[in-house]
């Protein structure tokens, strides 16, 4: 599946981003998700319990298919986030292991 | 107008009703459910997930009793329906803990127990205290904190969610005829049976449940039942998906199947208000910081409230109307605990005989108020 963007009706700002390292270029005011379909980034994250490819489904912030890394802070919301220039993206495999168990 | 006819027809299809209506479907009944749609109030979708035993029954041995007899029967509910209905709800009884973070907590816990240790027939469920250092080697994540715990194997989790979709599988298996977005208008004795009015039309039943949650307090009189009960709200936290942190649930605290850690649960009475307090909200999660410290680094991914169904002493309340026999209600606070004894004990019971004997102690005349007309 491709996503096409509908032409501009005023000229918007470019930014660039992440994706595991991979520049991808995006629209200013676009949520994370939109630029990542934009970019046909593909599965962006393996859940936890199955590890099956997941990426994102609602767009609007409900069923939380779309967690990504973003600047370090895993499990975000990837369609409730807006890009920014610079922004560092990462794809997730598994669940987030916390430190000092036991300790 | 469309009418139909049935055995028993439930109203509410949350855990309560879900169980109810499969209990009697099991037993050979024609059943219809009647619910309501996505932006009704309901328990079944915004709770915490526990069966639990410790603590339960304070004041009533019937009750305490009723709820190990439940956690008892748990496994069998969940092998009918992962074997016929092929959902796997994630029931797991490994004990449960109930973490004190200070002496007062402590002193007060004991004192339950023991008082609990003294009801007749109940033996305290088995529930004992243990030290912060027995309680530390059963579940290492636990911090400094933590001056002790009491403690009781039969406690458990489950996820409530598939639990639901597990019941509401059951009863199209058993061809029940369950109606979404059919708000109950009114129910009226007619003939040997019952009217219920919908705005899609007038369903006749033999006997009729009154398993609405908070409907219920609406629905009672209409056949001669008072059922006080009041919404109470719990606030509960979710942290995104970790490794396994927590091998037993506790009584605020649990880790799901999936990871994710449910921090729970507030109670407060604003009425049928299920919106979020982060006054609330933080309480409960500074708390479970004190108590896993580890939980400090874990990231919150949603938070929500629900309403509990509160009778005045906080006990379930089964009852048969006096006025209007077969006409039932069925309301609880802990509906997942009991959704065991609700499927495999209570439903059956309501195509017999004497089910006011049978659950004389949880009748609502216990509260003194006047029986409706
Ligand atoms: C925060 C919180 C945490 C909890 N934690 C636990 C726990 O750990 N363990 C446990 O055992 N229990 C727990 N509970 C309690 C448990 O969730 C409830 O006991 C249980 O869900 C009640 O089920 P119910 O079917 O009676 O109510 P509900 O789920 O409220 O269902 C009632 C249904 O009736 C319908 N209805 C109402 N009026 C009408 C009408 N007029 N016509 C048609 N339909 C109607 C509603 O739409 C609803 O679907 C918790 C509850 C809360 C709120
Ligand atoms: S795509 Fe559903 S929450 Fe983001």
């Amino acid at each position: 599946m491709r996503f096409d963007r509908l032409p501009e009706i005023r000229p918007v700002p470019r930014v660039t981003l992440s994706i595991d390292d991979e520049p991808v270029e995006a629209r200013l005011g676009d949520t994370v998700t939109t630029a990542l379909l934009a970019a046909d980034a593909g599965a962006t994250r393996q859940t936890p319990v199955s590890g099956a490819g997941r990426a994102a489904y609602c767009l609007m912030g409900v069923c939380f298919e779309c967690l990504v890394e973003i600047d370090g802070v895993p499990n975000r919301q990837a369609c409730l986030v807006s890009v920014s220039d610079g922004m560092v993206v990462r794809r997730q495999r598994g669940a987030t292991r916390l430190p000092e168990i036991g300790g | 107008m469309s009418t139909a006819a049935c055995d028993v027809l439930v109203i509410g299809g949350g855990l309560v009703g879900a169980a109810v209506a499969w209990g009697v479907a099991r037993a050979g009944a024609t059943v219809c459910v009647l619910d309501e749609g996505d932006d009704a109030i309901r328990a079944s979708r915004g709770n915490f997930g526990l069966v639990w035993v410790q603590g339960k029954g304070d004041g009533m041995p019937d009750y305490a009793a009723w709820t190990r007899d439940s956690a008892g029967r748990w496994l069998e509910l969940a092998a009918i329906i992962g074997e016929q209905d092929g959902i796997d709800v994630a029931l797991r009884q490994p004990g449960g803990l109930e973490p004190c973070i200070s002496e007062a907590e402590w002193v007060e816990r004991e004192l339950q127990v023991r008082r609990m240790h003294n009801q007749p027939g109940v033996g305290g469920n088995d529930v004992r205290m243990i030290s912060a250092a027995e309680a530390r080697e059963l579940e290492p994540a636990l911090g400094p904190e933590v001056v002790g715990a009491s403690y009781c194997p039969h406690d458990g989790h489950v996820n409530p969610l598939f639990l639901l979709r597990g019941l509401h599988a059951g009863l199209a298996r058993h061809g029940v005829d369950h109606r979404l977005d059919h708000w109950v208008e009114s129910v009226r004795p007619d003939g040997d049976g019952f009217a219920v009015r919908t705005a899609h039309g007038t369903l006749r039943a033999g006997r009729v449940v009154l398993a609405a949650g908070l409907g219920n307090v609406r629905l009672g009189p209409l056949v001669g039942l008072d059922v006080p009960t009041e919404a109470e709200r719990g606030h509960i936290l979710v942290t995104e998906r970790l490794d396994p942190v927590l091998s037993h649930p506790m009584g605020r605290l649990r880790q799901t199947e999936e990871g994710t850690v449910m921090i729970g649960a507030s109670a407060d009475r604003v009425g049928l208000d299920t919106s979020l307090d982060l006054a609330t909200a933080a309480a409960l999660a500074a708390r479970a910081r004190r108590v896993v410290p580890a939980l400090g680094r874990a990231r919150l991914v949603r938070s929500w409230a629900a309403l509990r169904i509160m009778s005045p002493d906080g006990f379930p309340i089964y009852a048969e109307s006096e006025n209007h026999p077969g006409a039932f209600v069925v309301t609880c606070h802990s509906g997942v605990t009991l959704a065991a004894v609700h499927a495999l004990y209570l439903a059956p019971s309501m195509l017999q005989p004497g089910f006011n004997d049978r659950y004389a102690a949880f009748h609502p005349r216990r509260f003194g108020g006047a029986e409706a007309a």
